[in-house]
């Protein structure tokens, strides 16, 4: 039951702060945090759960039972992970929009709070249209954050993003379709529920064409080359509270789309389609490597090294040990900490200077040494400095890869060479240097605030957490994994309703 | 020489047999009472309360005897359970129209009672059709609705404040109309010389196997027809024309009734007939379906207008039913019959509401129909933008709404038939357009521009448009009840 109730926390939480405007312009992101604070409260509270049958808590009911299709929700420890992340970054991304959103709050907050509940479906969904039905049910929301707040060329953005999106979803949806047909074919009754479309079999051809329409859909999220091509306008006119969104949360939900359904539903055809997904992951670490370091506009840069921090989590993913995968599962809740911290900074100092182009800024350790020193923590986390989550991750999903793919592996662990060069010189362009102050509208540059530092600090410490006592976050996942490996999936608690 | 007695061979129509008619019968008593009641003393709302009032008790009755079968088949009209669902569909529909017409004519210096006379009418033709199994009352239901939507499309014509294109649309719709029922009445005339029979059984009865060109040039006859109806490439050309100079609320009756009526016959001559199994009958039905997604979507993308955009957008609707139909001969069960019958009632709901939402914005003086005009509707009048955004995203089937379970019917329909290429165009139609409908919802999220016209909150009209948003969440959200019905009344 606590499943759908976080869901229809954040739905009802949206429509509330939407309403509470009308009284109180303040009241909306007070409801917002509030709504985001009990939900992580309510998932700590799962912390606790004892698993039965590695699963954490379940939830199933008929929804639409002509075709098989129920509400069904489960959560084990991989789900509970991200789901901390999301709920996490969603109160980080309700203080980015502390001040920075002024117009149009209440729908504003709805729109955040209805894109984190379809991300909430997503990680809890096992019943593939429901998984459907949230996947592109967070869609809307977040097109109207960044056609409606975003920067100059908004539109454009949010349009791309949706179609991208969308088409590339419709593939999964006509994917999904096969696979409940051959159900149907094999067994005699329709069915959407994960655990009854893992027993479905299917011949090579056919079974590689459906999980092409389930990768294509997970691969644009995530994104992987080609497919990125959407993420770099979406970041960079988005305000800083949907890039946070964006790239901490709805990339990840990409990546679970492949570790929980892409390889388990078809082990043969990702086998044989392994080393393919593995190279477009090598070619996304370096090529977007490279085309970060090109990037003039702060957020762009940040959007193309999200694309190349993602490529280790496909090439984790695709390498199917537990190393790897343990490893790419640490990428994701260390990237999605890492990355929602530079766009939070990168958007902070366009809020304050007006500006995102990097040949505009200079020198500003003098000026802001808080806000230099937080971003200096944040580049070297993302650029895989040990000690800190990126480096666990990273190091874990080359090390599993190698054992899968030695040659891919070595090409791709020159991205962390990459990584280092484009970090440091962001570092160098904008905080060290001569002060560019004639450059720019510097009148607003001001020090980071105690708000904005103790959100900030709250994520160093995940971070540093992450990289010092990493156990703590991989005794939650590997249960999970390792039963994806097997290919012995703890059945469900409840069973599955039978028309 | 009796030309039908062959199809009524032995049988007597008792009063018994009156019963599913009851609907019809309504209808028309309906009609003449509006009539007599407008020619003994001109009241409006004597009129409108007569005519809602009719088809609520048409609906009503058709209602009861949906799930009555021992009513089901009769020569000319089987009002199976099919026939009275859809009719219940057409009534509500119709009600929809007169309540948003109420608000567009209010302040008319012409008569207004006749719009209401003639969109009784024309929803008997299109109850009419939807029992029709034979190809007399196909014609017959298909010549009122049309003689009936002349006069709807053109009706404001003689008033001094109409400034719109009104006549073009009508002759227009007038000539291409009269074509396409001759094409029809040619190929069925060519059916019964072939099979001496015209129910739609009959088609049967055509020569298969070596020599069918007979056949396939009066099936190609009558699908040519029905295409025009149904304005799918390459026989739309008439589609934005008309859309854009008629009236808002006769728009929204062609758009939606017009459409359903004539999309229920022809899947009900496609599943009794079983005529897709002739190779030229499915080559063309793909080809239309596939070039009506294209071309629709891609010519909708040049637009600026409103209704010129949900036109073009209702011929690639139209293409994506056409996989249903298609899939309703080469799947094993009723799943395409039932795709097709949620995607229409989808589709009426969101059409209905789209033009709904333009009948309010605009008024009998002049359409305000180009998109500038929908600038700052958001915050204007939130809820009206609102509802719009919701059917503008229903018909890109994106989900929470109708459209979206619509599209999921048609592509576990079309996987289950295998028809891989019409899916792809399905997909990547939806892709395009999306392109247009999020236009539309961005520049209704574009600050107000200063001059910004101010909208009269119509009451009766605004409610229809907030009904049907609601109906479109909830079969979006939970539609099973609606499909359990619709695989009960499947044919």
């Amino acid at each position: 039951m606590i499943l759908p109730l976080l869901i229809g926390l954040l739905f009802l939480g949206g429509l509330l702060a939407w309403f509470s405007e009308r009284i109180n312009p303040v009241w909306p992101r007070w409801v917002a945090l509030g709504a985001l604070g009990l939900e992580l409260l309510l998932m700590l509270g799962l912390l606790g759960a004892s698993p039965e049958n590695g699963w954490l808590a379940e939830y199933n009911r008929a929804w639409l039972p002509r075709f098989g299709i129920s509400l069904h929700f489960a959560a084990d420890g991989l789900s509970l992970l991200l789901l901390l992340l999301t709920a996490f970054l969603g109160v980080i991304a309700v203080g980015s929009a502390w001040n920075e959103i002024t117009e149009r709050v209440g729908f504003f907050y709805f729109n955040l709070l209805w894109t984190l509940a379809g991300v909430v479906g997503i990680f809890t969904a096992l019943d593939l249209f429901l998984f459907f039905f949230f996947w592109e049910v967070m869609l809307i929301p977040m097109y109207f954050i960044i056609a409606i707040w975003g920067h100059e060329n908004k539109f454009y953005a949010a349009k791309k993003f949706f179609i991208f999106t969308q088409v590339s979803g419709l593939l999964m949806l006509v994917a999904i379709a096969v696979l409940a047909w051959f159900h149907y074919l094999q067994l005699g009754f329709f069915s959407f529920d994960y655990f009854d479309l893992l027993n479905v079999r299917m011949n090579r051809g056919m079974e590689m064409w459906v999980m092409l329409g389930f990768f294509i859909g997970f691969a644009t999220k995530l994104p992987s080359a080609p497919f990125h091509n959407w993420l770099p306008d979406a970041h960079s006119q988005a305000p800083s509270a949907g890039s946070i969104i964006l790239a901490g949360v709805l990339l990840k939900t990409g990546a679970y789309g492949l570790i929980r359904f892409a390889v388990p539903l078809f082990p043969n055809a990702a086998a044989e389609f392994a080393p393919v997904a593995m190279t477009l992951a090598a070619i996304s670490i370096l090529y977007c490597a490279k085309v970060a370091f090109a990037q003039a506009d702060l957020k762009r840069l940040i959007a193309y090294t999200s694309v190349s921090h993602m490529g280790f989590v496909t090439l984790g993913v695709y390498a199917w040990n537990e190393l790897a995968l343990q490893g790419a599962v640490m990428t994701m809740l260390a990237h999605g900490l890492s990355s929602a911290a530079l766009f939070m900074l990168a958007g902070g100092l366009q809020h304050r200077i007006h500006t995102r182009n990097m040949h505009e800024m200079g020198g500003f350790w003098g000026r802001v040494p808080r806000m230099s020193a937080v971003a200096m923590f944040f580049s070297i986390a993302a650029l895989g400095m040990p000690g800190l989550g990126n480096f666990i991750g990273e190091f874990l999903s080359l090390l599993g890869a190698f054992q899968a793919n030695p040659l891919l592996t070595i090409v791709s662990a020159f991205g962390l060479i990459f990584a280092s060069v484009y970090s440091l010189w962001v570092m160098q362009k904008v905080f060290q240097g001569k002060y560019a102050g004639d450059a720019f509208d510097g009148g607003g540059l001001r020090d980071l605030d105690n708000r904005e530092m103790a959100f900030y600090a709250a994520m160093m410490l995940g971070l540093l957490w992450m990289g010092v006592y990493p156990q703590s976050f991989l005794d939650l996942s590997a249960p999970t994994l390792q039963a994806l490996l097997d290919g012995e999936l703890g059945q469900s608690l409840t069973g599955v309703a039978r028309p | 020489m009796n030309l039908v007695s062959m199809d009524f061979a032995g049988y007597t129509m008792g009063a018994r047999d009156l019963i599913p008619l009851l609907p019809l019968i309504i209808l028309t008593a309906a009609s003449v009472w509006v009539m007599l009641a407008i020619g003994v003393k001109r009241n409006y709302a004597v009129a409108l309360g007569s005519t809602v009032n009719g088809l609520l008790l048409a609906l009503l009755m058709a209602h009861g005897l949906m799930l009555e079968p021992e009513f089901a088949a009769m020569p000319l009209l089987g009002m199976d359970s099919y026939a009275q669902f859809f009719t219940v569909l057409i009534c509500a529909t119709a009600i929809g129209v007169c309540l948003l017409g109420h608000n567009y004519w209010s302040g008319f210096d012409d008569q207004r009672e006749e719009f209401l006379l003639l969109l009784l009418l024309a929803t008997l033709g299109a109850v009419v059709l939807a029992g029709a199994n034979h190809f007399a009352s196909l014609l017959l239901g298909l010549e009122i609705l049309s003689m009936s939507l002349y006069g709807m499309l053109a009706y404001p014509l003689q008033s001094r404040q109409h400034k719109g294109h009104a006549l073009e649309a009508t002759i227009k719709y007038l000539i291409l109309s009269a074509v396409s029922t001759a094409m029809i009445l040619f190929g069925v005339a060519l059916v019964f010389a072939e099979t001496g029979s015209l129910a739609f059984t009959g088609l049967e009865l055509l020569p298969a196997g070596p020599g069918i060109a007979f056949s396939t040039v009066a099936l190609l006859l009558i699908s040519a027809g029905i295409a025009f109806k149904l304005s799918l490439f390459p026989f739309h050309i008439w589609t934005p024309d008309v859309y854009e100079g008629a009236p808002a609320p006769a728009t929204a009756f062609l758009a939606t009734i017009g459409k359903l009526a004539v999309f229920i016959v022809l899947l009900r001559i496609m599943v009794e007939t079983r005529a897709l199994g002739m190779a030229p009958v499915v080559i063309v039905f793909s080809l239309l379906a596939l070039l009506s997604i294209i071309a629709g979507n891609l010519l909708a993308l040049l637009q600026d207008n409103l209704k010129r955009i949900l036109a073009y957008s209702s011929i690639a609707h139209m293409g994506y039913l056409l996989i249903a139909v298609i899939a309703s001969f080469y799947s094993d069960g009723p799943i395409g019959i039932e795709a097709v019958s949620f995607y229409l009632l989808a589709y009426v709901v969101m059409t209905l509401g789209a033009f709904g939402v333009v009948a309010l914005v605009s008024s009998h003086a002049g359409e305000r129909d180009g998109i500038a005009d929908y600038q700052g509707l958001f915050w204007r009048r939130p809820w009206l933008a609102a509802s719009f955004t919701g059917m503008l995203l229903s018909l890109a089937g994106i989900p929470l709404t109708a459209g979206f379970i619509g599209k999921f019917y048609l592509i576990l329909a079309g996987v289950e038939s295998g028809l891989w290429l019409l899916l792809g165009a399905l997909v990547v139609g939806s892709g395009i357009g999306l392109y247009y409908y999020l236009r539309i919802v961005y520049r209704m999220l574009l600050p107000q521009p200063e001059n910004a016209p101010v909208l009269e909150r119509g009451s009766a009209g605004f409610a229809v448009v907030l009904a049907l948003f609601a109906l479109l969440i909830l079969f979006g959200v939970y539609p099973a009840s609606l499909m359990s019905l619709i695989e009960a009344i499947a044919l």
